[in-house]
């Protein structure tokens, strides 16, 4: 992985330099407008990203009837928040339970749900996640550090249509009477994705 | 097609490594070749699929040395290309032969409404469902050697209409055709013993989105 600090002390080469030349062509063709890429880097770097989404489960976790409107029609519950629109225009709220793990993986791609978990990290898009997610969905698991006990029963979803997942996690023991935003900042990309449960770390308990 | 983008059930690929705190981008053209996929699109030269297909059609031992960014720029060359929006002369010397109208060019402005208006995966035809829930099918044995999103580890493994998601355009054809075809597009589960053997928590299931022309009565 490059280093985006030494980047620019380099010179240029590999996809780098073919990605400057192409940006120059459509930019010389009249095809593209630098400062609309520039927006559009702006948009998914700045303004949507997991926070989004961990409002969501912030809300489910302390609103029932909100809960229920996201479990029956995700799509609206979400738009309640204003996030909407591309990767997002079909969404699927998958609930977990004591008995039930959620965990979303693209076996064909890399479709993610962007309006509410911004863009996807590198190892969701990789060959190791996406091999191993729908074999061994436990052992992924166990190596990320959660052992899934054998009466769980372990969902894998594959985004292989425009319906987009975001799991709801279970709401972590000691985090009751948590007002929203507090319990949004303890909700995780990867819980949304369902490769991690949600804790209430020590320290952040009142 | 068979592709190896198709990776489901591959082993020997590694272990998932989480980078703590990881940045949206890691380089300078990562962000750039992303911004450029997505303007290009606004053009509304290809869809969705057309784009999945063609990184789909990246030489497989190319496909597996190269990074994910890598893979767009690769399809979006590509399909600059095939849908007559640069040349391949163009795209090797990198000096414009002609140019443009600024119509139908993404302005910044713009960015923010493009962004959030939904483009229809979804369709309103009024097309009856093959299937509903609880409904047990297979998944057809097809190989073919255009774009699907029926993975290789689902065909001709049974399951079960897990629910009915309504009338969406089928990948399948409007990759190649630009054909939406309108159709019925479910969840399917399959328990994992159906696709990976008795070695497999007894329990545990994926759940694939399929469409009707993906699906068999069982």
């Amino acid at each position: 992985m490059s280093d985006p600090v030494h980047e620019h002390d380099r010179p240029l080469s590999g996809p780098a330099l073919r990605v400057k030349a192409l940006e120059s062509l459509l930019t010389e063709k009249g095809l593209v407008d630098p400062k609309a890429l520039d927006e559009l880097i702006d948009t998914y770097e700045t303004k949507v990203g997991p926070r989004n989404g961990a409002r969501i489960v912030a809300r489910a976790w302390v609103d029932p009837a909100y809960r229920q409107r996201l479990l029956a029609d995700a799509t609206a519950a979400i738009a309640e928040f204003g996030f909407i629109g591309r990767q997002g225009e079909d969404m699927v709220v998958l609930e977990n339970t004591p008995k039930v793990r959620n965990m979303v993986v693209c076996t064909l791609c890399s479709c993610y749900p962007w309006p509410v978990l911004g863009l996807p990290p590198v190892w969701y898009k990789s060959a190791p996640y996406r091999s191993r997610a729908v074999i061994d969905p436990r052992g992924v698991l166990k190596e990320l550090g959660n052992e899934i006990p054998e009466d769980v029963e372990v969902r894998v979803w594959d985004s292989t249509a425009e319906l987009r997942y975001l799991v709801l996690p279970e709401r972590p023991a000691g985090t009751e009477g948590w007002s929203e935003d507090e319990l949004a900042a303890i909700v995780t990309r990867d819980a949304m994705i369902g490769v991690a449960q949600v804790t209430a770390p020590a320290e952040s308990r009142r | 097609m068979n592709g190896v983008h198709d990776m489901g059930g591959m082993h020997g690929m590694g272990p998932v490594e989480i980078e703590k705190n990881e940045p949206v981008f890691h380089a300078e053209w990562e962000r750039r070749a992303f911004a450029l996929t997505l303007a290009s699109g606004f053009r509304g030269r290809w869809n969705i699929d057309m784009g999945r297909y063609s990184r789909e059609q990246m030489p497989p031992a190319e496909y597996l040395a190269t990074s994910y960014y890598e893979h767009w720029l690769f399809g979006l060359e590509k399909l600059l290309v095939d849908e007559k929006l640069v040349t391949a002369n163009e795209l090797a010397t990198g000096r414009a032969e002609a140019r443009a109208g600024a119509e139908g060019t993404l302005k910044a402005s713009e960015v923010a409404v493009f962004l959030r208006n939904r483009r229809n995966a979804r369709l309103d035809d009024d097309v009856p469902p093959r299937f509903e829930a609880g409904d047990r099918v297979v998944a057809r044995n097809i190989h073919p050697v255009g774009h699907t999103r029926l993975p290789r580890y689902a065909r001709g493994r049974h399951g079960v209409i897990d629910r009915d998601h309504g009338v969406f355009i089928f990948p399948d054809t409007n990759a190649m055709s630009r054909d939406k075809k309108p159709q019925h597009c479910y969840s399917v589960r399959f328990a994992a013993r159906e696709l990976w053997g008795p070695e497999v928590a007894a329990c545990d299931s994926v759940y694939v989105n399929l469409w009707d022309d993906h699906l068999d009565p069982a």
